[in-house]
């Protein structure tokens, strides 16, 4: 026993080599079989946490790098978004009759300014010349009539609105065809206009729609609005009624552009007459 | 002596943060890997008893396992390196010259026992360690060939981390 002891303290190098070598051994092996979650891995609180600091450490090390990218990336993704693109595929909506000859066009377009505070309001809209804008065009969209164009650029058009103090619209109502004209009130309301000049003959009733008439530069029955009130003020040799507008000014998005195809003819014609006079 | 101790501690948490902070990320050629950590066991003093030289051989292992996540692994090729660094010593220092050599470093031993010291307790880690971890035969070349670069790669750092930290007047 007493030599067993001398020769394990001669060679207590290579005993304890064996004891430790045998422990980490075990260890190695049981991890690896088992494949158990050890606490000596880098998910435990001491490595885990050393690492995530060391990471954070590198994440400022390369703030400007990561701040570069990310501004090309918001670049290229605010490229991709459909606001900043120019459409430039015009949609024309044209109905195909063979017996009817096509007298109207539309053009879609999108309203990308608008106000209905002014006295005069306007609306700008994405679509030119380059698009086959041209002005005194009608301009409605799926409610009702927004109003005409008064300017137009390459890309871009101004709409005048129909809540401006120059718009006037021949209107009529729907179930005697009396024919007005729609002008906007002066208590600046966007959601209400007046019918004037009506003949004293007409019956109109609370809720009759008012339609496009055919001497507007609107195809004919295109809402306007709806008879709100009979009696407007300034009513005399003629009937004034106030009109609930059918289009939202607010909330318009896209509007359609009106091409009346024999509108260059009309004008002619129409100026040959004058000239006669 | 509480000066040896403290000397030690700090290197041993400066190594291991080295390690496994840096070094960890650092592979030359998918081959090169350098594990300079075990400089830590190649320092400590000769005086050190054999069951401290283990017990702290078998920590530092298990320190660098639980960050690399080979449970263990490391454990096992430190305490290999412990034995040889035992049997290295006693074979090339007389133990009469302990008194006044109390570290085993490049500024202390010189160069030329430094760099047989170093090169052969790195090679013995090295090679256990890479053939414990891949533990397959048929893979032996890719093996080999990864063990030989890294010791070359760890060898090198421990010359340089010797020279950043020579200092003459300590040469007798």
């Amino acid at each position: 026993m007493r030599n067993l002891l001398i020769f394990i303290t001669k060679y207590n190098a290579f005993f304890l080599f064996l004891i430790f070598e045998i422990a980490s051994l075990i260890i190695y092996v049981k991890y690896n079989s088992f494949q158990k979650a050890s606490v000596i891995n880098s998910t435990n609180q001491i490595t885990g946490g050393l690492y995530a600091r060391a990471d954070e450490l590198k994440g400022y090390l390369s703030l400007r790098e990561v701040n570069d990218q990310l501004a090309r990336e918001n670049a290229a993704l605010r490229n991709q978004l459909k606001s900043s693109k120019y459409v430039d595929t015009v949609a024309r909506k044209t109905v195909i009759d063979t017996i009817y000859k096509q007298q109207y066009e539309y053009i879609a377009a999108k309203v990308i300014n608008n106000s209905i505070n002014k006295r005069n309001n306007y609306l700008t809209i994405d679509r030119g010349s380059r698009d086959g804008i041209e002005k005194g065009m009608g301009v409605i969209n799926a409610n009702g009539v927004v109003g005409k164009v008064a300017f137009v650029g390459e890309h871009l058009a101004i709409v005048q609105s129909l809540l401006h103090k120059d718009s006037r619209v021949s209107g009529m109502l729907a179930y005697n065809k009396e024919i007005g004209y729609l002008q906007w009130g002066d208590d600046m309301n966007p959601h209400k206009a007046l019918l004037v000049d009506v003949s004293n003959n007409a019956q109109p009733k609370v809720g009759e729609p008012v339609l496009t008439s055919d001497l507007s530069l609107f195809p004919a029955g295109i809402p306007l609005g709806k008879v709100s009130r009979l009696k407007a003020k300034g009513t005399g040799f003629f009937l004034n009624l106030e009109v609930a507008l059918a289009v939202n000014f607010s909330k318009l998005e896209y509007v359609d552009v009106v091409v009346n195809k024999f509108a260059k003819e009309q004008a002619a014609l129409e100026g040959q007459e004058k000239k006669d006079e | 002596m509480s000066r040896i101790i403290l000397t030690n501690l700090v290197r041993f948490i400066v190594l291991v943060l080295l390690q496994v902070l840096l070094l960890k990320n650092v592979t030359l050629y998918n081959l090169a890997t350098p594990y300079l950590y075990i400089l830590f066991i190649l320092l400590l003093p000769f005086e050190t008893p054999n069951l401290l030289l283990f017990v702290l051989s078998f920590l530092l292992g298990l320190t660098i396992d639980a960050f690399y996540d080979t449970p263990g692994l490391h454990a096992a090729a430190c305490t290999l390196l412990a034995l040889v660094r035992v049997l290295f010593i006693s074979i090339t220092v007389q133990k009469d010259g302990f008194d006044n050599e109390p570290e085993p470093t490049l500024s202390i031993m010189g160069f030329r026992w430094f760099f047989t010291y170093a090169l052969i307790l790195t090679l013995f880690h090295h090679f256990f360690l890479f053939n414990l971890e891949v533990f397959r035969i048929s893979e032996i070349d890719y093996t080999l060939s990864r063990f030989l670069l890294s010791s070359v790669f760890t060898v090198f750092l421990m010359l340089i981390s010797g020279l950043l930290f020579f200092r003459k007047k300590e040469r007798k």
